[in-house]
């Protein structure tokens, strides 16, 4: 399978999704989860795609790893990994690069692994599905990739159950099986968010290091803008199963161009804010069956006008910095 | 472990006990025996020594008494019809059962589950639905009239195979068994199709439920997202998780096959337990109902902790500590 793939392109970023289109095609009528995604990551890099619910961040992860199932499916954009398009590989070319080269991290740690198979058997077979190797070797690649999430005996641990493992370390499991085969790229579906706060900050702190050491690249999909002020790269805010925001982290999160981002960062409840109510954006995130017509945000926005009804593009306004957004906060930018 | 063993076979003698008291008293208020087995011309002096010597001029708790005391020691009577220990009666009869009982589940077992995971698999598929109507036939037509229709089909149209007894049966460690020779399973098709009819249908559907919900559980797009072969994911993943639910339903299924294999017993006259209890009842004969019902009491009674035993291996959750 690696053969087959363009050597020429090595240059390439590791992941470019362009103009990404998944839909649903549900009884109730067609569900545009993902209508129009772009965004790139560097080798090594973190990008932090971030959201509400129901916005398209888990679909998007799971467009990239070729797992959305019917009535889901890939309507239009590409998905560039190395310079080949994944939505035009066939199931089997995509099954071998799944876990291979690229992995997942899936959000409920309690839930990802399989309640009545040892973590030896679930993370062995995950290294002979791509690799002929012996099962003495694979067993001895999984002990080092659990020694590296910091899980201490892992020799004994190995021939645990999921269910003996406290939901932190379980979750260290699951990172440990998606670092199995050093893979170019991990899509890590909030992979912290059913975790306490310093179990957390270890995953961060380690899966930081790694990134770091193996030029490993992450798409990091979470609602939590901590979380992606501390790890993240390049930041990308969806809404409504579209890009509207993206860039630098420092640069967005200092800066919002986007009103929706403005709004995001304002809702982050803090201490200098103490006594003040929290405060919300106004109105509720729209039904992805029926979209106003234009930008999709337009009924929230404080900033919203006339010309709002035409759909704005994703463009620069900034050096670096894209908004879908006819009336960005340039000002603030400026004077920033 | 041993613990929990100890704990289950002490609640198994409580069982037991009490059992025998309900099987005791209700036997006891069917009838009385000696209007059948006494004949009418019969004088009252001969009446009198019959019913001693069968014990049943005792007081029902007396009676009882001494059932168990002898009880304890192996001996649950004798016939009042064969003058044969009833124990032994059962004990000949039961292989035969046996035999039946597990060709009905293993069929079972081995037509169900492959036809439950197809149609978990694809359950929009016409093969599915045509599966699953054909499980509510199997739900719904009674035994007694599927076991009849398959004789006049198979036996009598057709006459492709026998309709009665066991054939030729070939005898190990003592006891006689007919799936050894060719004749002898063409006698056991039938019935074991017959008995297994209502099992094919259930474990059908709990295989089909199964996988239909293990297929949407994260761990199953996990493995998946690692790059597994879809054989792999369905007959490791999946399979080995819908195994708990089957492996439940069939072991307490298999009880139940033995205890009321009657009807298919009698349709096609195997020479089993059945055909022995519904006799006995015929006949009032008591030591053999008692203890035939006795039987089935630790036959579930075992069962039940087979399958707990076997939920352990399946299930590593599951652990069999005395906490």
């Amino acid at each position: 399978m690696a053969d087959s793939l363009n050597p020429a392109t090595a240059a390439a970023p590791t992941l470019e999704v362009r103009n990404l289109q998944t839909h649903f095609f549900t009884r109730g009528g067609v569900v545009r989860a993902v209508d129009d995604v772009s965004f790139t990551i560097g080798r090594g890099k973190v990008l932090g795609l971030v959201g509400e619910s129901g916005s398209g961040k888990t679909v998007t992860g799971f467009s990239i790893m070729g797992l959305v199932d019917a009535p889901g499916r890939i309507v239009g954009g590409s998905i560039l990994f190395q310079g080949n398009d994944l939505a035009k590989l066939s199931e089997e070319e995509m099954r071998h690069l799944r876990g291979n080269r690229i992995a997942m991290i899936f959000q409920d740690p309690m839930m990802t692994l399989n309640p009545v198979l040892r973590i030896d058997t679930q993370m062995i077979e995950t290294v002979l599905a791509h690799e002929k190797v012996s099962e003495d070797e694979a067993r001895a690649r999984s002990r080092d990739a659990l020694g590296m999430v910091g899980i201490p005996s892992p020799d004994e641990r190995l021939k645990s159950y999921p269910h003996q493992f406290s939901g932190g370390m379980r979750q260290r499991v699951a990172i440990a099986i998606a670092l199995l085969h050093r893979p170019d790229l991990i899509v890590a579906d909030e992979p912290t968010t059913a975790l306490d706060v310093t179990i957390q900050g270890q995953i961060l702190a380690e899966v930081q290091k790694l990134c770091a050491t193996t030029g490993t690249a992450m798409l990091w999909i979470t609602h939590d803008l901590s979380v992606v002020a501390g790890l993240a790269d390049d930041i990308a805010v969806m809404y409504a199963g579209r890009v509207v925001e993206h860039g630098d982290v420092g640069e967005v999160l200092d800066a919002p161009l986007h009103p929706y981002t403005h709004g995001l960062i304002g809702s982050v409840p803090s201490r200098n804010k103490r006594g003040e109510p929290l405060r919300q954006i106004p109105g509720m995130t729209p039904s992805l069956l029926n979209l106003p017509e234009g930008c999709s945000f337009r009924a929230r926005c404080p900033r919203a006008q006339a010309d709002c009804v035409v759909m704005p593009e994703l463009k620069p306004w900034l050096p670096g910095r894209l908004a879908r957004c006819h009336h960005p906060h340039l000002e603030e930018v400026v004077a920033a | 472990m041993s613990v929990y063993l100890l704990r289950r076979l002490i609640q198994a003698a409580g069982v037991v006990l009490a059992m025998s008291i309900i099987v005791f008293v209700g036997v006891f208020a069917i009838g009385d025996p000696v209007e059948i087995l006494i004949s009418p011309d019969a004088d009252q002096f001969e009446r009198e020594r019959a019913i001693i010597a069968l014990g049943l001029d005792l007081p029902l708790w007396q009676q009882y008494l001494i059932f168990l005391g002898k009880a304890v020691q192996g001996d649950l009577g004798r016939s009042f019809v064969f003058n044969e220990p009833a124990l032994q009666l059962i004990l000949q009869r039961m292989p035969a059962t046996l035999e039946l009982a597990f060709a009905a589940t293993f069929g079972a077992i081995l037509i169900g589950l492959p036809l439950g995971l197809y149609a978990g698999l694809k359950p929009n598929s016409v093969g599915s639905k045509a599966i699953m109507a054909g499980s509510i036939l199997g739900f719904s037509l009674p035994t007694f009239w599927v076991g009849l229709m398959l004789i006049m089909v198979f036996a009598v149209q057709l006459g492709w195979l026998p309709s009665t007894g066991r054939g030729e049966t070939v005898e190990i460690l003592g006891t006689r068994w007919s799936f050894l020779t060719w004749n002898g399973l063409t006698h056991l098709a039938m019935p074991a199709l017959n008995l297994a009819l209502f099992k094919i249908s259930l474990v059908i559907r709990l295989t089909r439920a199964g996988v239909r919900e293990t297929m949407l559980m994260d761990y199953v797009k996990f493995a998946r997202a690692k790059g597994l072969s879809p054989f792999r994911v369905t007959f490791v993943h999946v399979f080995k998780n819908i195994l708990i639910p089957v492996v439940t339903v069939t072991g307490l299924e298999f009880g139940s096959t033995i205890a009321f294999s009657v009807v298919t017993e009698s349709i096609f006259a195997w020479p089993g337990m059945g055909k022995l209890i519904i006799d006995s009842i015929n006949v009032l004969d008591r030591p053999v109902i008692v203890a035939y019902l006795m039987i089935v009491v630790l036959m579930f009674i075992t069962i039940n902790l087979v399958v707990d035993l076997m939920y352990s291996v399946l299930d590593p959750r599951v652990r069999l500590d005395s906490k």
